[in-house]
């Protein structure tokens, strides 16, 4: 019910993966912090996905109840526990637009310029996100054209390998190799300006 | 793995496979440990690509709605805890708990309907000696409350809720006691709040793992509960 700030400040330390073992025990307040932490990126992607503020509420909340109900199937050696949080909203986020019809993939650049200031979000966490969308961005810019327009039209646009293909007017078999092609070669971009890079993010304290 | 497995489990990080093809690689990651790597892998690489989106920030009240429906999802639902936890162990309960209890009951500050009818009185008076013997148990020890204020007390398979500032029920109601174990909840007593501090024993045995749940019910209480619980104890 109530929330106590005490335990709120508490947990402020604690790793993504320790906040997802206090939420498999039904710890509310775990779930918050793991919701300060992620959501911003989880509406992120919700959004660009469904282009309907309701709906990615929806996925957002869906992907969280998933979380809060599988929190004790959580290893953390299969995954970071945000990147596990980003995925069940990915997830939901994808099902809702193959179940509501909404095909409105853009190309990514489209939408940048539109953020608005969140005034959860500290300026520390504002400052890591803003880094790590200029690094991802980079990477995705360097990749093959058609490799990059495979990945964004399945993640960002939650379109399935078939309709991408029929899309693009390309063979299924072509489809699938490019975006494995292109997700091991981003990969790779992002691991090259992970070592590169000086500047360390506050993720998980 | 071949190309055609490293294609499958891209698709499945994506998650932009086909019915029948996502069928395939849930069959492949059971069996392949390297699948299951390149899959950890590759889904690093696309939650980074969830950062790159540039967007609106979440409405604020969605933080709440969040919360809200994960409370309203513990009354069906209870999370999962595979790894059976250690129950916290809490040096013995201590006299003052004890004593607090059993002041408690004799100011009559009692959570049990004080009823006229005497074998009414007797049942509650075996109720508040049964509750006074759990809470002076050596081996009495606290549970957390997930949500409520106050502590459920163990000894053995019996427990005491010691619930602070519960406000009476409304006219037509009253507070329900439940035992989840596993996925039903049992009914395990009523009393109607309204004291500075309710001592309610939990009737029935609340075994390893059980949770105790009260909710606010008709009056003379339901077999299973119909709205969100207000107290939520640990898991014992």
């Amino acid at each position: 019910m109530r929330q106590d700030p005490w335990a709120l400040r508490r947990q402020r330390h604690l790793s993504d993966e320790a906040l997802v073992a206090l939420v498999a025990r039904g710890d509310e307040t775990a779930l918050a912090e793991l919701y300060d932490r992620v959501g911003r990126v989880a509406y992120g992607i919700a959004y660009r996905i469904l282009r309907d503020e309701r709906l990615a509420e929806d996925a957002v909340q869906e992907g969280f109840l998933a979380v809060w109900r599988s929190a004790a199937t959580f290893r953390a050696e299969r995954a970071k526990a945000s990147t596990w949080v980003v995925t069940l909203v990915h997830r939901r986020a994808v099902d809702i637009v193959r179940r509501e019809e909404r095909r409105r993939a853009e190309p990514l650049e489209a939408t940048t310029g539109q953020e608005t200031a969140d005034p959860a979000g500290s300026a520390e966490d504002e400052a890591w996100l803003g880094f790590e969308r200029e690094r991802v961005l980079t990477a995705l810019a360097a990749l093959p054209d058609a490799q990059r327009e495979a990945l964004e039209l399945a993640y960002y646009g939650g379109y399935s390998q078939s309709e991408v293909a029929e899309t693009l007017g390309v063979p299924l078999g072509t489809i699938k190799s490019r975006m494995f092609a292109g997700l091991a070669r981003l990969r790779e971009l992002l691991d090259e300006s992970e070592t590169e890079r000086t500047w360390t993010p506050r993720l998980t304290s | 793995m071949d190309a055609e497995a490293h294609e499958l489990i891209a698709g499945y990080a994506l998650d932009a496979l086909e019915p029948d093809d996502r069928a395939r690689a849930k069959e492949l990651l059971e069996r392949s440990e390297e699948a299951r790597e390149e899959l950890r892998s590759l889904t690093e690489t696309t939650a980074a690509m969830a950062t790159a989106v540039s967007g609106p920030a979440p409405p604020p009240e969605l933080r709440e709605r969040i919360l809200d429906a994960a409370r309203a999802d513990r009354q069906t639902v209870v999370p999962l805890d595979s790894r059976r936890r250690r129950p916290r162990l809490v040096p013995v309960l201590g006299a003052a708990a004890a004593i607090a209890a059993v002041v408690a009951i004799a100011l009559g500050v009692w959570g049990l309907s004080v009823s006229s009818d005497l074998d009414d009185s007797r049942a509650a008076l075996a109720q508040a000696r049964a509750a006074a013997t759990v809470l002076a148990s050596p081996d009495a020890r606290q549970v957390a409350l997930q949500q409520g204020d106050g502590t459920l007390v163990v000894s053995g398979t019996d427990a005491v809720l010691v619930l602070n500032s519960m406000d009476a029920a409304p006219a037509g109601k009253t507070y329900e006691v439940w035992v989840l174990d596993g996925s039903t909840p049992v009914r395990a007593g009523l009393f109607p709040g309204g004291a500075a501090r309710a001592v309610v024993p939990v009737e029935g045995t609340v075994g390893p793992g059980a949770k105790v749940l009260v909710t606010l019910e008709p009056s003379g209480g339901v077999d299973a509960p119909t709205t969100t619980p207000i107290v939520a104890s640990d898991p014992v």
